[in-house]
């Protein structure tokens, strides 16, 4: 077993060393000038502040020391939680501004992958096999995977926001509120939440539901399922066991699809203007402040490296062979 | 590129007697004729593959250009309406489902070479090649794709569709490379390849001639796979505003409908159409790969 999490936990770290050098990379060598680029995109109209923030940012790029001493002074500043300074934001840290907006992105993320994967898996296992289910909502699920999240966020936010006026669209709460511990606040708070929770769960629904159908199937093909089946073993308890052997790929599939709904998660929120990690991507871009746009890209990774992380510990409590076998290679 | 184009015809391989390989093609193709969900994913394909090719030669006007009268419902001159500017909707939707073959082509062609290869030659090499290859799949696979796109792209100036296939393609391929590698590893110890390297080919002979068609089937639907995963992609980074300059595309109509409020103004012609293409392609390649699926495997036809 802890052959399993220590192999696991090297690629973990590789990864994220890969990330860091891959975020310290792009802006060095990537054609152009990134201080610059990102100063005049950022509309300051006082020259003294210009030139101040100018020096600030030529010295923490460090663009005149060795390329070496850069990677070193860039691995140093992270590990005292420096991610610099913002420019859309001028004189607040990264760091800040990004711890304000994670809750709301998590908020969203874990209720809509938890969710979205347990009724998945549940209604997959009850379609798989039954002529009519299979066939009707076999498609649906394909065509929700297909849909891109943004496009579904919009079609809920037009329908159920603007047309039929049930929640609203735009925000982490109402614009004439304060953040606070009321009751206001909070009903306010979990009304602008309805709608990009929703248009999330939808899609991972789709998904999930599919993968859990393919693999029953596979296992009701296995040797157990049809020397159970000739025992003359009741349909219902062959599909437990079905169920519980399927649901190993699913939650490796769980740790593989992260990537996806997160970038899904991004993308709603901006539809929604919903004051997560999504909607400081864009502002960053629009605005060119690329620290900001870079701290969020390295929060991004250590989460899913996080979540990774949780998710084989929990494979390996789950699936009893890899605490016997210890094969690296199976997962 | 070879390994793509001997994958599916398996013409050079010599040891299969003629008369088999000819009895499984027609049955092949006697259940792919009865197979609803691969004639139905299909016909959809081929019909928005059409019209993205044959749709933009109709229009005689630039897709970005203002040419009609502002913010007007969908009638008999301009069939998806206009935006806000003027713009024709059905002029962009037609060049816009002509720039998403074009990025499923192109992303999911990049990303699918790279994968197979990795995952061939780690599959078939084994010992530390293959542990070295697949550590860095499984680097690469928990980076979150569209994440390091954004950084990676938001510091081009210039952006065009053939630079953004070319990062989705690097960013998207480990998928490919587990899928492939697992089923080469199950292959590199049959007989008949053991005799090809008895007979002294080279690694890249064995693998196109010997082993890709014996997989055929199961590259060409991850090269599916693949392909709509990058055309997902690619809709995302526009509608961030990453899309290539001045081009067309549905991501970005979706993304200047967004800008420009379309859904406060009850504009659902603007942003119905580019998404409404994108689920349906990519959706009915997924159900055209599950038509694929249950024509080749026979354990999933149904009875």
């Amino acid at each position: 077993m802890w052959r399993y999490i220590g192999r696991k936990s090297f690629v973990y770290l590789l990864t994220f060393i890969v990330a860091v050098t891959i975020n310290w990379m792009i802006p060095r060598f990537m054609p152009g000038d990134p201080v610059r680029s990102m100063l005049t995109r950022a509309a300051i109209d006082d020259p003294d502040a210009l030139a101040r923030m100018t020096d600030y940012y030529n010295e923490v790029f460090g663009l005149d020391k060795p390329l070496y001493e850069q990677y070193f002074a860039f691995w140093a500043g992270l590990f005292r939680g420096d991610l610099g300074v913002s420019v859309m934001l001028y004189p607040q840290e990264v760091t800040d501004i990004i711890l304000r907006a994670v809750p709301y992105t998590l908020a969203l993320l874990l209720p809509a992958i938890l969710l979205s994967w347990i009724i998945g898996n549940r209604f997959g296992a009850f379609a798989a096999r039954s002529k009519i289910l299979d066939n009707t909502l076999l498609p649906v699920g394909y065509i929700l995977t297909a849909t891109p999240y943004m496009w579904l966020a919009l079609l809920l936010a037009w329908s159920l926001g603007i047309v039929a006026g049930v929640f609203p669209t735009s925000g982490g709460y109402s614009f004439s509120l304060r953040p606070e511990f009321s009751w206001l606040f909070i009903s306010s708070l979990i009304t602008h939440w309805v709608l990009p929770f929703l248009s999330m769960f939808i899609v991972a629904l789709g998904g999930w539901a599919i993968g859990m159908r393919n693999l029953i199937i596979y296992e009701l093909e296995a040797d157990y399922s049809n020397y159970l089946k000739s025992l003359g073993a009741p349909r219902k308890l062959i599909r437990r066991y079905a169920f519980r052997n399927a649901m190993l790929p699913q939650i490796t599939g769980l740790a593989v699809q992260l990537g996806t709904v997160i970038a899904g998660a991004l993308l709603t929120e901006i539809v929604f203007n919903y004051p997560g990690l999504g909607s400081l991507i864009l502002d960053s871009l629009n605005s060119r402040d690329f620290f900001l746009l870079q701290g969020v890209f390295l929060f991004v990774v250590v989460g899913v490296l996080i979540a990774n992380f949780i998710i084989d510990i929990i494979y390996v409590l789950v699936d009893p062979r890899t605490r016997v076998q210890m094969t690296g290679g199976a997962s | 590129m070879t390994n793509v184009s001997g994958a599916p015809g398996a013409a050079d391989s010599g040891t299969a007697p003629e008369p088999v390989a000819e009895r499984k093609v027609s049955e092949t193709l006697h259940f792919a004729r009865r197979n609803p969900k691969l004639l139905i994913g299909l016909s959809i394909v081929l019909g928005f593959l059409v019209l993205g090719l044959v749709g933009p030669l109709f229009i005689d006007h630039d897709p970005n250009e203002y040419v009609g009268p502002q913010t007007q419902s969908p009638n008999g001159e301009y069939w998806f309406g206009t935006t806000t500017f003027g713009q024709d909707v059905w002029a962009q939707f037609v060049y816009g489902v002509r720039s998403t073959f074009i990025i499923g082509f192109l992303g999911g062609g990049i990303a699918f070479i790279l994968g197979t290869t990795v995952g061939f030659v780690a599959g078939y090499k084994g010992g530390i090649i293959d542990e070295i290859l697949n550590m860095i799949t499984n680097v690469v696979l928990v980076l979150p794709a569209l994440v390091v796109l954004i950084v990676a792209v938001a510091y081009l100036d210039v952006k065009g569709l053939f630079v953004q296939g070319l990062f989705i393609g690097l960013t998207s391929w480990p998928w490919a490379a587990r899928a492939v590698r697992s089923q080469a590893l199950t292959l590199a110890n049959r007989d008949y390849v053991d005799l090809a390297r008895l007979s002294g080919r080279r690694t890249w002979r064995i693998i196109t001639s010997e082993m890709a068609p014996n997989m055929s089937s199961y590259l060409v639907m991850s090269f599916i796979l693949m392909f709509g995963g990058a055309v997902l992609i690619a809709a995302g980074l526009d509608f961030i505003g990453l899309g290539p300059s001045n081009g067309v595309s549905l991501g970005m109509m979706l993304e200047s409908a967004m800008q420009w409020s379309a859904l406060q103004l009850g504009m659902w012609w603007w942003f119905l159409p580019p998404g409404a293409g994108i689920t349906a392609i990519v959706g009915s390649m997924y159900i055209l790969n599950v038509g694929l699926d249950e024509v080749f495997n026979p354990k999933l036809r149904e009875l």
